[in-house]
């Protein structure tokens, strides 16, 4: 069961996992686990962050200069690297999300949204 | 590609190790905290996290620039197997470093003397004119000016081209002055416009004008830049102030640029001072059609070519010709640019050397091919286990393209260097080359190095990797067993490759051997007198301070005395130039008994001034009739002797004691006394037909002392200067060296190179015979059981033996034969460096087959009497 959902959040999270993570960010610095774990709780545990793909993704984000990153303590005063939104990760998340939610109406609409939940009101 | 990323990778890789051990003890903390025990905690976290190593592995491959990587890889890899046969890596290291080496030094050469263009503004456009006779086509066309011709061809040409004219070896006293002693200079007499005409500026004062070039002018000099810098320390303030030429006070008027060097087939390159030549020559001299005197140099104006120019001249000279028809007089012009004629000498010379340097890469490279597959025989077992597990051919290619990279790379850097010393060498071996001053290591020519860094990396490491074939995995996985295929594949391209490597050797050899035959008979050739324990030194007597000729003649008779009477002096005589010391000076004369000639003829003799001491001196014999008297001096010097062949030139069947010869050079009638031996003035040159006149008269202010003794007759240089300081201190001395000396410097051109491509033969026929010796070796190992067997059943030693010889010798004797045959085809392109020397002499052929075929067979006697040696038992034990 477990592996289903994995397969089914790998497909999911393709594209949008650097978005999730710069929205995580927006309410504070955060090191990779704390993200992981906002990311899973914030949607119900329906979205299991694979690490495979959260510390290259970081790693990337760094790279394009939309997180920095610097060395702090966790709350259980271990040595972390913590992660920031930068003022062009802000840019970047706005885009992205103004393109996430047209892309979202737009499959909604081709899915017939509101047919599907109309059918289940009968 | 983020090269600040590529090259961190290893840091940010201690980072996220750091970051996923901080995730897994958090998640273990809460895993705790749901109520797991520890085990269970850590092990529901490594569960949810996966690999780590994967991860980080992504992470650093997303920071890798894979190309860059991959190339490391390849080269690490080449330096770890070359480092693990060190001997093979030196072998082909040192082997590369020659040819590179070579190749470098020769190209720089000929580009900084044969290519680079003239110092001078716009230099493409710079010609020298000279004359030649339109009837005599043999001999080199390219003759010096009169000042007369000069004249006329510059105001036809006006329009056409700007013409200067110069005359490059002229020479000065400098006078003793300030502490300093007196030297003679190399000088040049200029028309005012010569500087203009190349287009180059004084470093300081000014250059001549046409007011100073004129016979009243105010003497003026300009200095030459290496010549300020010796005599006057570089001092600014010598402009405007007086040395002293010859006893006479000029004005320095301006001093040029240290790189400004004059250079034409005439010499000039060792130019000091400059005067004007207007100022300078008798004004007769300025005016003659027949005293050659100067070289002419051209600016060709926009629209106007050299031919266009020498035939527009030619019709000129003919007309002069036709106006002074006499001796001497030419009816034709010839031209060449500026560049062709100050490095026409050399041109065969360099392009041969850079071919020969060319054939020694090419040998260089196939050597070290061929050491690339007998290695890569040897490790055939792991290529094809590697090829079997997968490993791409292309991959494998580049890994042996790497390889060969890297030796080339390093054999370059240490030709580089040895490129660099041969430099420094040959700028000293070489001082009188024209342009050899330019010699120097640009950045064209540290590409060239690097692009045949590429190409022998490219050439060696493709020979070497053609040699597989992918059919041949099983059988090197096989050839533990007895199957000797790919093994006898593979020497079979090393053979190849000896067999073009011994031709090219062949080639080396024979081009060898013809300039050293022709260097051995230049210096074997007869000077015309005993050339040991002989000192000669040369002096010019100022006319300023020496105006009557009684006062020459005085001085110089003194002197002789003087030197004759110091110890250790056997014999000492006076001449205006020695045997072997160039040219002196020649006149046209005619012999008063005979008709006479048709207008415009007469036989062309070299002209000496000799006193009676002389001839027993040098020990030119006297063949007939007497030698000068010590009174047939000034008003009484009309008396001759001639050489022998001068005697059969100008007196056929006759005896010419007696005879009257007519110099009309001179406008004189000369009494044939007698007859001497021939001598040569320079060493490469046949004997020219010479007259004697008596030193003592005649117009003679310059002499060469002549010093024979018993034993080291160069202890003497220093007493006889002194003796002159003594008599006259300001009179410099020049030219102080023995006849060998002599001897040895005129030959150094052509001994350098018999040496150089004689040492380039040499390495070749070692690297040859190396590679020889290897093949054979390697298949002797190769067919050690097969040996074993044959011994085993029956073979006499004596079979085996002559079996391998024959095997080895194969390839020598292919590449001797083909070598000969390319020989043969390129030694014609020689044959203008070749002395007395045939292109195809027998036995120089005959002695480059002789020393292969030895040297060959040394190689290939080792390993063969090894095979011969075999103990059966042993050899089949070993498999």
């Amino acid at each position: 069961m477990t592996a289903k959902k994995n397969v089914s959040n790998a497909e999911m999270l393709k594209g949008t996992l650097d978005m999730m993570i710069l929205r995580t960010l927006l309410t504070g610095d955060a090191h990779g686990h704390t993200i992981a774990k906002v990311i899973e709780r914030t949607s119900e545990d329906v979205l299991e962050v694979e690490q495979g793909s959260l510390y290259p993704a970081l790693h990337r984000l760094e790279d394009r200069g939309w997180v920095s990153s610097h060395w702090g303590a966790s709350e259980n005063n271990r040595k972390a690297k913590f992660y920031r939104l930068t003022a062009a990760g802000r840019r970047q998340l706005i885009q992205e999300t103004n393109r996430w939610r047209q892309m979202a109406r737009a499959i909604g609409l081709v899915m017939g949204e509101k047919k599907l939940v109309n059918e289940g009101e009968q | 590609m983020n090269w600040r990323r590529f090259c961190r990778r290893r840091g940010a890789d201690v980072d996220l190790a750091q970051e996923i051990d901080l995730y897994l003890a958090e998640e273990i903390d809460e895993n705790i905290a749901r109520g797991m025990s520890s085990d269970e905690a850590r092990r529901q976290a490594y569960l949810k996290f996966g690999s780590p190593q994967r991860v980080r592995e992504s992470v650093w491959q997303q920071n890798t620039v894979t190309l860059i990587d991959s190339a490391w890889r390849d080269l690490k890899y080449a330096a770890r197997t070359l480092s693990r046969s060190p001997e093979f890596t030196l072998v082909a290291v040192l082997v590369m470093a020659l040819g590179i080496g070579a190749n470098i030094a020769l190209f720089t050469v000929v580009r900084c003397v044969l290519l680079n263009p003239l110092p001078y503004r716009d230099p493409s456009q710079l010609v020298s004119l000279f004359e030649h006779s339109r009837d005599q086509k043999e001999v080199n066309p390219y003759f010096p000016v009169a000042a007369g011709s000069f004249a006329i061809w510059q105001s036809s040409a006006a329009g056409a081209a700007k013409l200067a004219m110069v005359s490059p070896w002229q020479q000065y006293n400098v006078s003793a002055e300030g502490g300093k002693l007196p030297e003679q200079v190399d000088a040049a007499w200029c028309s005012w416009n010569f500087f203009p005409t190349l287009g180059v500026a004084p470093a300081m004062g000014r250059v001549f004008t046409a007011d100073d070039d004129r016979p009243g002018a105010e003497a003026a000099v300009i200095l030459s830049g290496s010549f300020w810098k010796r005599r006057y320390s570089g001092d600014p303030a010598v402009v405007g102030k007086k040395i002293w030429l010859d006893a006479k006070p000029y004005t320095v008027i301006g001093v040029m640029p240290s790189s400004f060097v004059y250079s034409s087939s005439f010499g000039g390159n060792t130019v000091q001072v400059w005067t004007a030549a207007g100022h300078e020559a008798p004004p007769w001299q300025m005016r003659t059609f027949r005293d050659h005197e100067f070289l002419v140099i051209a600016r060709l104006l926009p629209g106007t070519t050299l031919a266009g120019l020498v035939s527009q001249l030619g019709a000129a000279q003919k007309q002069i010709k036709a106006d002074h028809l006499a001796p001497g007089v030419h009816d034709a012009v010839s031209g060449r640019t500026m560049l062709d004629d100050s490095v026409q000498g050399y041109k065969t010379s360099l392009y041969a050397l850079l071919a020969a340097t060319g054939c020694l890469l090419l040998i260089a490279c196939l050597n070290v091919a061929s050491l690339l597959v007998a290695r890569s025989a040897a490790r055939s077992k792991e290529l094809a286990i590697r090829e079997a597990l997968g490993g791409g051919r292309v991959r494998l290619l580049v890994e042996r393209l790497t390889e060969s990279l890297l030796l080339s790379a390093a054999g370059g850097a240490l030709g580089l260097l040895l490129a660099w010393g041969a430099l420094a060498w040959l700028v000293r071996a070489r001082v009188t080359m024209n342009r050899v001053e330019t010699i120097h290591i640009d950045g064209v020519v540290v590409a060239a190095a690097v692009g045949a860094i590429l190409l022998c990396a490219l050439f060696s490491g493709l020979i070497a990797a053609a040699g597989r074939d992918g059919k041949q995995i099983l059988a090197s996985l096989q050839e533990s067993s007895r199957a000797h295929h790919t093994g006898r594949a593979r020497a079979g391209l090393r053979r190849v490759l000896l067999v073009l490597e011994v031709s090219l050797t062949v080639v080396l050899l024979v081009g060898a051997g013809l300039l050293l035959k022709s260097y051995e008979r230049l210096r074997n050739t007869d000077l015309g007198v005993p050339e040991d324990n002989v000192l000669t030194m040369h002096l010019s007597l100022p006319e300023a301070r020496y105006k009557e000729p009684v006062e020459q003649v005085a001085f110089l008779e003194r002197l002789i005395e003087r030197v004759r009477s110091l110890p250790g002096v056997q014999a000492a005589g006076l001449v205006t130039a020695a045997p072997g010391q160039g040219w002196g000076g020649d006149h046209m004369v005619s012999v008063v008994e005979h008709p006479p000639l048709p207008k415009g003829e007469g036989f062309g003799l070299m002209v000496r001034g000799a006193e009676p001491g002389y001839f027993a001196a040098i020990q030119i014999p006297l063949v007939h009739g007497r030698i000068f008297t010590s009174d047939e001096r000034l008003t009484r010097a009309h008396v001759a002797l001639i050489s022998q062949s001068a005697a059969q030139l100008c007196f056929p069947g006759e005896d010419p004691i007696g005879r009257h010869l007519n110099d009309s050079s001179v406008g004189e009638v000369y009494e044939v006394v007698g007859v001497v031996g021939d001598t040569r003035w320079s060493i490469s040159q046949p004997v020219h037909p010479t007259i004697y006149k008596p030193i003592y008269g005649n117009d003679y202010s310059v002499a060469t002392i002549v010093i024979r003794s018993a034993r080291n007759v160069e202890t003497l240089a220093m007493p006889v200067q002194k003796l002159i300081g003594e008599m006259d201190p300001d009179l410099p001395v020049s030219n102080v060296m023995t006849l060998r000396e002599t001897i040895g410097k005129s030959t150094i051109d052509s001994r350098f190179d018999s040496i150089l491509v004689l040492a380039f033969a040499m390495i070749a026929l070692l690297l040859a015979a190396v590679g020889l010796y290897g093949v054979l070796a390697y298949l002797v190992t190769q067919r050690t059981g097969e040996i074993g067997i044959r011994i085993a059943l029956g073979a006499q030693r004596e079979q085996v033996l002559r079996l391998m010889l024959l095997d080895g010798l194969r390839p020598a004797l292919l590449g001797l034969i083909l070598g000969l045959g390319a020989g043969a085809a390129v030694v014609r392109l020689i044959r203008s460096m070749l002395y007395e020397t045939e292109p195809l002499d027998p036995a120089v052929f005959f002695s480059v087959t002789a020393t292969l075929l030895l040297v060959a067979g040394l190689a290939c006697l080792v390993p063969a009497l090894r095979a011969a040696k075999l103990d059966p038992v042993q050899a089949l034990k070993t498999k």
